[in-house]
């Protein structure tokens, strides 16, 4: 089922946490609302849930106006962040509990509702949990509860608060990938909120990336990672160097550097910011072609990459991470003078993507 | 969210709990203050400065002077031992300090009256020695202490179990003695709570009747507490002398209400600080 | 002291606050509870059985712990309905009332006796309204369950309110998601969430009641047989120096409030064990 967001606001007080936003959901999608605390992301997930009403704006399902149908009858699945179990009821009667709270005309018979129980329980893997108490549980079989639990009710939309939140960094790669699983096999119309750049490229089909209530970009993971259309999802998507300068004549030039633009860059003078990530970045001797030049200050060589830190005359460190064999290759010493080039990198003046 | 019933739902149970909360407490306590004053303020005064409420007031006194200290440094002793260490038999020890409460007053002074009466082995040697506790001042500040034993420690325990024992290891780890660590570092930490145990210790110790009219001999002038006195006069259908001797304690009770309130308020803005504090050593360690 | 502390600590004063904690406890507690249990002992299950069963100490314990118990009923259900007033809706003068509830523990028992017993008298504030409708309160059995509902009202609406107001608003709304509606919220969600910490504050409530002495001795009349509860067995036995009879009425009272204390432990322990999530 598709989702439509028109014109959403919503404020809390003298804060404004959703500011006109619009956004479409297409049927079957796994989608990722991605920003820092404070966003909005979680507020936008619980006005399309209904647990929130906006202030404006409406909220479409399969293009009819939902925003003031109420959350039960909106047949949403959603899983909290912090899981909200019922503690006093087992596993089994957490996951029936949607099942048996319908009136009795449409609620499924006890032999019916317990077959269907299982075969949740089986597809979350954890059957033999099914007369345990949450307590007994741990982390990330509470969160596969929440999730059997809320596809119960056959949702026609699933909506996931922080859902990998509370869980330490191995667990939820674990369930990353098994969410991303599930998703294909049932094809439901899901959305999820995390404020983690990397669980929201790698598991969802496109990625919204909101900050201070706006959205600030919309689109595929790895389009949203190649080419940011702003600096602030440049900055939230990783770590990047940032070099002030100038655009002019289809150049950057920052200082007494230059670098050629490969887009029709405006012909004026304009202040500008060249953001690039580390891997980006290479080093060499030679001038040709260079964004800076510095010292060679430190050099990290743990691991499959090396990260080198050059400090330039003024301006902040640069880092950047090179392979092992480029590295080998260089064969940089700590306090050599050295020259760094970007492959690739992203100019913004003011807020424009140049 | 409509996480809520109603509005006549809410208005409904709303009327009916404060219709029952009048009822059961702020009628009773208006009756009192009403008979006090009843025949008018002369009367009132008067009934105040009678020699034998006079002899219970000091009395009253006496008893919660000595017992909210006793208990006070008991609760503290004992809070130490259990909050800050690991030993076998803390949960037995923690059941037993909690026992007075669990015991009706009436078997409490029954208790200490088979224990010091005459008839008992105690008893019949403290006689010979001219020394009598039941019937008399010290078996009166005994049930008194004994009602009220564990209110100071069944408020620190918790609390002090709560604030964890990272700060005490700071200040020796910093070189101060076990006794400046005390001053300097716990008690300062816990000063809300122990006032909180104090107000509800001498509440319950001025107030005190059922243990108390059982080990005192009811002695006018000698053995009468206030809780006492006010029987007596009651029982003597001198109504407006036994209203005026209680609104001295129900003053006490509003005191001690507004005392506490405050206090929780205390507490809570201390723990919400200590809470923050907690977060924001985490976020600087993250 | 190094044979009970189970781990060494860098804090000092072990040896010194569990010695004095334990003297205190022994002088204070420990000994008065030893006296009860020799002059016990020395009772004999004969004439325990013989003192007990006497038709006025029976009747007694009947009344107070039949009394206590519709007591700490009214007070489950009325308890549960303050502390969710409470902590749910708002209305002013909210501090003022939860300020209030306290009131029981701060006044002292004897001023509640005789406040209530002018009220409801038969000439009282309210006892001149009830009785033309043959409402007797003052005097009757009727009359000590009211002082009893007064003394032990706090304990219901201390316990459940901290667990109501810790209850998370997303278990509401995980079981409005599910489709349940306000009713079955309240009845498969609150309910069974706050049901142990309800159990445990009426349990207290009952034990409190049936120990209570001065709110009820004005109240009651104390007519034997009828309206005389058990403490007052207890004093009346002391007063004609009849020790054996009043220490067996203490043991039977003290046995039951143990009984109580080990059903609420018990009740927190199972509790504590199924749902006690960290």
């Amino acid at each position: 089922m598709s989702i439509e967001i028109r014109n959403i606001e919503k404020r809390f007080g003298n804060f404004t946490a959703l500011d006109k936003v619009s956004l479409t959901v297409e049927s079957g999608e796994l989608l990722a609302l991605l920003g820092p605390s404070g966003c909005g992301k979680t507020t936008l997930l619980r006005i399309i849930a209904g647990l929130e009403q906006p202030d404006a704006g409406q909220v479409l399902f399969e293009g009819r106006d939902a925003t003031h149908q109420h959350v039960a009858e909106r047949q949403v699945g959603f899983v909290f962040q912090h899981y909200a179990l019922f503690r006093h009821m087992t596993v089994f009667d957490n996951v029936a509990f949607g099942l048996t709270v319908r009136p009795r005309k449409v609620r499924p018979e006890a032999g019916e509702i317990r077959e269907r129980v299982m075969q949740l329980l089986k597809m979350v893997q954890l059957d033999w949990l099914a007369d345990a108490y949450p307590a007994q549980l741990s982390g990330g079989q509470r969160q596969r509860i929440a999730l059997a639990r809320s596809l119960a009710v056959e949702p026609r939309v699933l909506l996931l608060d922080e859902p990998f939140g509370a869980l330490d960094a191995k667990v939820r790669k674990d369930l990353r990938r098994w969410l991303r699983k599930l998703h294909d096999d049932m094809h439901i119309t899901s959305v999820f909120v995390t404020h983690d750049q990397e669980e929201a490229l790698e598991v969802s089909d496109r990625v919204v990336v909101m900050d201070h209530g706006h959205i600030e970009q919309v689109g595929r993971p790895d389009d949203i990672y190649e080419q940011p259309a702003t600096p602030f999802v440049t900055r939230f998507l990783g770590d990047v160097n940032l070099f002030h300068g100038r655009v002019e004549d289809g150049r950057f030039t920052h200082g007494d550097f230059a670098h050629a633009l490969s887009t029709e860059a405006a012909a004026g003078n304009e202040q500008a910011v060249a953001y690039v990530r580390p891997h980006d970045l290479d080093l060499a001797r030679a001038r040709d072609g260079a964004l800076a030049a510095g010292t060679v200050e430190h050099i990290h060589a743990v691991g499959p990459l090396v990260r080198v830190e050059v400090v330039p005359e003024r301006g902040d460190a640069i880092e950047v991470v090179l392979g092992k064999e480029r590295f080998r290759e260089l064969a940089l010493v700590p306090g050599e003078q050295v020259y760094v080039t970007a492959r690739k990198l992203a100019v913004f003046s003011g807020d424009y993507a140049i | 969210m409509q996480t809520t019933e109603s509005r006549p739902v809410r208005l409904a149970l709303t009327a009916l709990t404060l219709a029952f909360l009048g009822l059961f407490l702020v009628v009773p306590l208006a009756a009192v203050f009403w008979e006090a004053l009843s025949k008018g303020w002369d009367l009132y005064a008067a009934a105040l400065v009678e020699y034998e409420a006079w002899q219970a007031i000091k009395l009253t006194l006496i008893a919660a002077a000595i017992a909210v200290p006793l208990n006070l440094v008991f609760g503290v002793a004992a809070a130490w031992a259990i909050a800050r260490f690991d030993f076998r038999g803390k949960s037995l020890l923690t059941t037993l300090i909690d026992l007075p409460f669990s015991v009706s007053p009436v078997v409490a002074g029954l208790m200490y009256v088979l224990l010091f009466g005459v008839n008992s082995a105690i008893g019949g040697w403290l006689a010979e020695h001219d020394i009598q506790i039941i019937f008399a001042v010290p078996g009166i500040v005994l049930a008194t202490v004994f009602v009220t034993f564990p209110f100071v420690a069944r408020e620190l325990i918790p609390l002090m179990q709560a604030q964890g024992q990272e700060e005490e290891q700071a200040a020796l780890v910093l070189g101060a003695s076990g006794w400046q660590t005390f001053w300097r570092v716990t008690l300062p930490n816990v000063k809300w709570g122990l006032l909180y145990g104090v107000i509800l210790t001498n509440a319950r110790a001025m107030g005190e009747f059922g243990a108390v009219s059982v080990v005192s001999g009811h002695i006018r002038g000698e053995t009468n507490t206030i809780p006492l006195h006010v029987e007596i006069l009651y029982n003597e259908y001198n109504f407006v002398g036994a209203f005026a001797c209680a609104s001295i304690l129900a003053l006490l009770a509003l005191v001690t209400l507004a005392v506490k309130t405050y206090v929780e308020w205390r507490i809570e803005r201390q723990h919400a600080a200590s809470l923050i504090r907690t977060q924001q050593a985490r976020e600087a360690l993250a | 002291m190094n044979l009970i502390a189970k781990r060494y600590s860098v804090l000092p004063g072990f040896g010194l606050s569990l010695g004095y904690a334990l003297f205190w406890l022994g002088l204070i507690v420990l000994l008065p509870f030893a006296a009860l249990a020799l002059n016990a002992s020395t009772l004999g299950w004969t004439a325990f059985i013989e003192q007990v069963s006497a038709p006025r100490v029976l009747a007694s314990l009947q009344l107070s712990f039949g009394a206590a118990l519709i007591a700490a009923s009214v007070n489950a259900l009325m308890g549960f309905l303050v502390a969710w007033v409470l902590v749910r809706y708002s209305f002013p003068g909210k501090r003022f009332v939860d300020a209030l509830i306290d009131l029981p523990f701060a006044l002292p028992t004897a001023v509640a006796g005789i406040a209530l017993t002018t009220i409801y008298a038969p000439n009282g504030w309210l006892g001149r309204y009830l009785d033309p409708l043959g409402i007797k309160v003052a005097f009757t059995p009727l009359g000590i369950v009211v002082a009893l509902i007064f003394v032990s009202l706090p304990f219901v609406v201390r316990t459940v309110q901290p667990v109501l107001e810790d209850l998370e608003k997303e278990l509401e709304e995980a079981a409005t998601c599910l489709g349940a509606g306000r009713w079955q919220i309240f009845r498969r969600v609150i309910f069974p969430a706050v049901l142990p910490a309800l159990l445990t504050g009426s349990a207290m409530a009952f034990a409190r009641a049936t120990g209570e002495f001065g709110s009820v001795i004005f109240i009651a009349g104390n007519i034997p047989l009828v309206s005389e509860i058990a403490p007052l067995i207890i004093i009346s036995k002391l007063e004609q120096f009849d020790v054996a009879g009043a220490t067996a009425v203490a043991v039977v009272m003290l046995a039951l409030s143990f009984f109580v204390l080990f059903l609420i432990n018990l009740l927190q322990w199972w509790t504590a064990r199924r749902h006690g999530m960290k």
